[in-house]
């Protein structure tokens, strides 16, 4: 082992109360991931959503996070500073409940990717109100893997299905490499 | 593929019920880009004249910008066009916020509107799917409260709706069109929304609009996106705030109205209030705007916050900009802006104007005092300056009683009701209400844009060169050091030789050569703006702004591929202006029309006056009734415009104006 790694760790920091609803966050972002890059625009392609109800002042751009294959079970609404937040307002996913966050056409989901190549992320560049801002920190990786908790999982997983079913799927998950 | 734009219209015939979806021609945004410029050829080629803005002939559109949902911050101006029910001419009234750009992701450049539907109806387009559906549900539903409304039936929260309230129903002259933070409010254009049964149209599109030349446009998006930014830190020195930034004027962000409450006659006065602004009011009004303010916003992909969401204790939230904040507190002479963001609320959702609705009420108002509206036309009318002001609003939008005649604005209700009450509608130009200012000294340029400006209102004319000279030659050198926006040089040397006295001062400096110059530069940013849907405040209305004559050819290039430079595009914009100019012309537009309002400037000098005149017309290329000449149609491809003229007897083979057309002198 030796060395420690170290990785980086951008942070965007979303200010609510600076947010003036412009959307230029999702014009950029639907410019820059256009196919050639900035050849067309269109913000439903956007990796960044604005949930806007202006006339209960609600601002909430969002990034665009995992997909989620089904929806939860649960709900939340949140309640802050005298506002009701609607579900889902805050949650980063491409889930079958909503269609932010999925390609319009083919319905694949869509990622935020930082800009990869940019020096900082061009929502964070254009939103020259100060609502987005990008911060970086260096962090120390968590590299080691702890060999007890992946025979903890492998066992619970042996007790449901079966020994000779794990081992297939093992098997067969090698195989596509 | 198309560029910039989608190719495509979207046709709606309310009498029918059709709704199709129309190719367009490419060639055409060639000639005159797109928004206002093809707008007006669509009107030209498709209303007659004559018809009547309350008829089904007359058409309304709602039209996207060429640069409309490109990254060119602020490009989302919707362009509505149709014929004015209050000038009988041109209206192309526009509005901010966020319905074009969902237009065109929608996959339309335009929506035109013909004949009118037998009930009242919504329109909602989603993508390809377009539909009339019915409205009798929303009938005197505010236009705020019918945006959300929609939303909620149609379930789609994304959808962005464009509504008019009970004042577009009665086709009310004032009425206007509502639409987020946004409304196109001038002109009348809610009424002939209402007038073919139009409720509201909602709008959600989710395709691509492409660029022609992605990374050249980009370049120039940073370029513009970096100068907006070095511009808030650089406020234009020896200006009144308002005019030292960008975007329009930053009314929801100041609360400091010193200036504008003593300086302005607001409502239908002579008069200013000297002395208004006490220490008392400026703490009543800062704290009342400082509550009820909840947010800055801004429309589509724009960094200026020109807007705000107001709301106060007891009555529901809405959005507003610009002057409407203190029209109707002053016009009222209540000196509570509690009182004005109040009123407004209502008067939003009823959707009028905040210009013309407070300057027709103050105008009722003093015709009681004077004796000519009797104590039976106010029956029921509660005594206090506030009730009588709310009474008015309900009665005006209700087309009841005296609001009926009030309805149609402060000209054709002066010539309803007669017994003097001409002279009380002093604030007018070609039947519209105007910005309230009386002034001493006339200013050869805004005399000229005050008598030819065909969007009726100066704001939508001014812009890009001071109001008034410097008094120092240090502070115009210092001004002129980086006025890049310059068509020509020589504009400079205007700006340095301009004096606050002596000979080289107001009205013969800047002369009538140079004051049409300056027009004509004033005019051409607007014109182009209002074709690439580019918001005023960004480009033809501030001093210094990051759009202008040498960076506009390279944008339209980028994003439609269309081969453009400076002169190409001063054409086009000649093109557009006598376009627009020829479809008033044959509306009946002459000479005699175009003059301020008689008390705008207590120092009035006729022959100049009439030099000015004839000198912009001879540089546009016009005769001496303001009508292009044959030879200037035919240098700009509007042969077409030059035949109908002389078939119609407006040009004679010699090209000498015959004397004013009957049709023309009937409505006046």
């Amino acid at each position: 082992m030796g060395e420690k790694k170290k990785k980086t760790i951008k942070t965007i920091k979303i200010d609510l109360d600076k947010c003036n609803g412009c959307r230029a966050c999702e014009v950029i972002c639907s410019a820059f991931h256009a196919n050639p890059k900035y050849s067309s625009n269109n913000p439903a392609r956007s990796r960044i959503r604005m949930i806007r109800e202006p006339i209960r002042d609600i601002y909430v751009p969002v990034y665009a996070g995992e997909q989620a294959k089904a929806e939860c079970m649960g709900r939340d609404r949140y309640a802050i500073g005298g506002k009701e937040y609607d579900e889902c307002v805050f949650c980063r996913a491409s889930c079958p409940s909503r269609d932010l966050f999925r390609e319009p056409d083919s319905g694949l989901p869509l990622k935020c990717d930082m800009c990869e190549g940019e020096i900082e992320p061009l929502c964070v560049k254009w939103c020259i109100t100060g609502a987005l801002t990008c911060e970086e920190r260096e962090e120390d990786a968590a590299e080691e893997v702890n060999m007890a908790d992946v025979g903890a999982g492998l066992e619970s997983l042996i007790a449901k299905y079966g020994l000779e079913k794990i081992a297939d799927a093992v098997a067969r998950i090698s195989r596509k490499g | 593929m198309r560029y910039g734009e989608t190719g495509f219209n979207l046709e709606i015939d309310l009498t029918r019920g059709t709704i199709e979806r129309v190719e367009t021609d490419p060639g055409l945004t060639e000639l005159y880009l797109g928004g206002l410029g093809t707008n007006a050829k669509i009107m030209w080629d498709r209303v007659p004249p004559e018809a009547d803005p309350f008829s089904p002939e007359n058409i309304l559109i709602f039209s996207t910008g060429l640069l409309c949902c490109s990254p060119a911050p602020g490009a989302n101006r919707t362009i509505v066009t149709t014929y004015s029910p209050q000038t009988k001419l041109l209206a192309y009234s526009m509005m901010g916020g966020v319905f074009a750009p969902e237009l065109k992701f929608a996959g339309y450049d335009k929506i035109i509107f013909r004949g009118k539907s037998p009930g009242l109806v919504y329109i909602w387009i989603h993508n390809d799917k377009v539909e009339i559906r019915a409205a009798e549900h929303l009938r005197g539903k505010g236009a705020v409260e019918t945006q959300e409304l929609i939303r909620k039936e149609l379930k789609v929260p994304d959808a962005q709706v464009a509504a008019i309230g009970l004042a577009g129903e009665n086709r009310v002259f004032m009425a206007s069109i509502e639409q987020g933070r946004s409304s196109a409010s001038r002109l009348g254009v809610g009424a002939v929304m209402g007038d073919k049964g139009i409720k509201a149209i909602a709008v959600r599109g989710t395709k691509d609009v492409n660029i022609a030349r992605p990374a050249e446009f980009m370049k120039l998006c940073d370029e513009v996106m970096g100068y907006i930014k070095s511009r808030e830190d650089k406020p234009v020195p020896g200006v009144m705030p308002i005019l030292a930034g960008l975007g329009s004027p930053q009314e929801m962000k100041h609360v400091d109205e010193k200036w504008h409450t003593e300086n302005f006659m607001w409502g239908n006065a002579r008069v200013r209030r000297k002395n208004f602004w006490t220490p008392e009011i400026e703490e009543n009004w800062k704290a009342t705007q400082l509550s009820a303010r909840k947010r800055l916003i801004s429309c589509y992909n724009c960094p200026m916050k020109c807007g705000a969401t107001i709301s106060l204790p007891g009555m529901s939230t809405y959005m507003m900009k610009c002057f409407s904040k203190l029209t109707y507190s002053m016009a009222a002479y209540v000196d509570s802006l509690d009182f004005g963001f109040r009123i407004a609320q209502r008067a939003t959702e009823y959707g009028v104007d905040g210009f013309s609705m407070p300057q027709t009420m103050a105008f009722a108002v003093e015709l009681k005092e004077a004796g000519i509206l009797t104590d039976a036309d106010f029956a029921g009318c509660p005594s206090d300056n506030e009730g009588r002001f709310y009474w008015l609003l309900d009665r005006i939008v209700r087309r009841e009683g005296i609001g009926d005649i009030l309805a149609d604005g402060t000209y054709w209700a002066a010539q309803k009701i007669g017994k003097g009450a001409e002279a009380f509608a002093h604030n007018n130009i070609k039947k519209h209400e105007q910005l309230p200012l009386k002034l001493s000294m006339l200013n050869p340029v805004y005399y000229l844009m005050y008598c030819t400006g065909e969007k009726m209102n100066i704001t939508q004319i001014e812009g890009q060169f001071p109001q008034s000279p410097f008094p120092t030659m240090a502070e115009r050198e210092d001004f002129i050091r980086d006025w890049i926006q310059v068509p020509d040089e020589k504009f400079k040397r205007y700006l340095l030789d301009w004096e606050l006295r002596g000979e080289r001062s107001n009205p013969y400096y800047p002369t009538p050569e140079m004051a049409t110059d300056i027009v004509d530069w004033q005019e051409m940013m607007h014109f182009i703006d209002d074709s690439l849907g580019m918001c005023a405040g960004l480009s033809s209305f501030p001093l210094k702004p990051p759009y202008h004559i040498h960076n506009y050819p390279r944008f339209i290039s980028a994003a439609t591929g269309i081969d453009m430079d400076e002169e190409k595009l001063k054409t086009i914009y000649r093109r557009t202006r006598n376009l627009v100019r020829a479809v008033n012309v044959r509306r009946g537009l002459r000479r005699a029309d175009e003059k301020p309002p008689e008390d705008h400037w207590k120092k009035r000098f006729p022959e100049l006056e009439e030099n000015l005149l004839d000198t912009y017309y001879k540089f546009k290329g016009w005769n001496s009734e303001g009508i292009p000449t044959r030879k200037t149609l035919r240098e700009l491809d509007l042969d077409y415009v030059a035949e109908d003229f002389l078939k119609r007897g407006i040009l004679t083979d010699a090209e000498a104006a015959p004397a004013i057309a009957d049709t023309a002198k009937t409505e006046k």
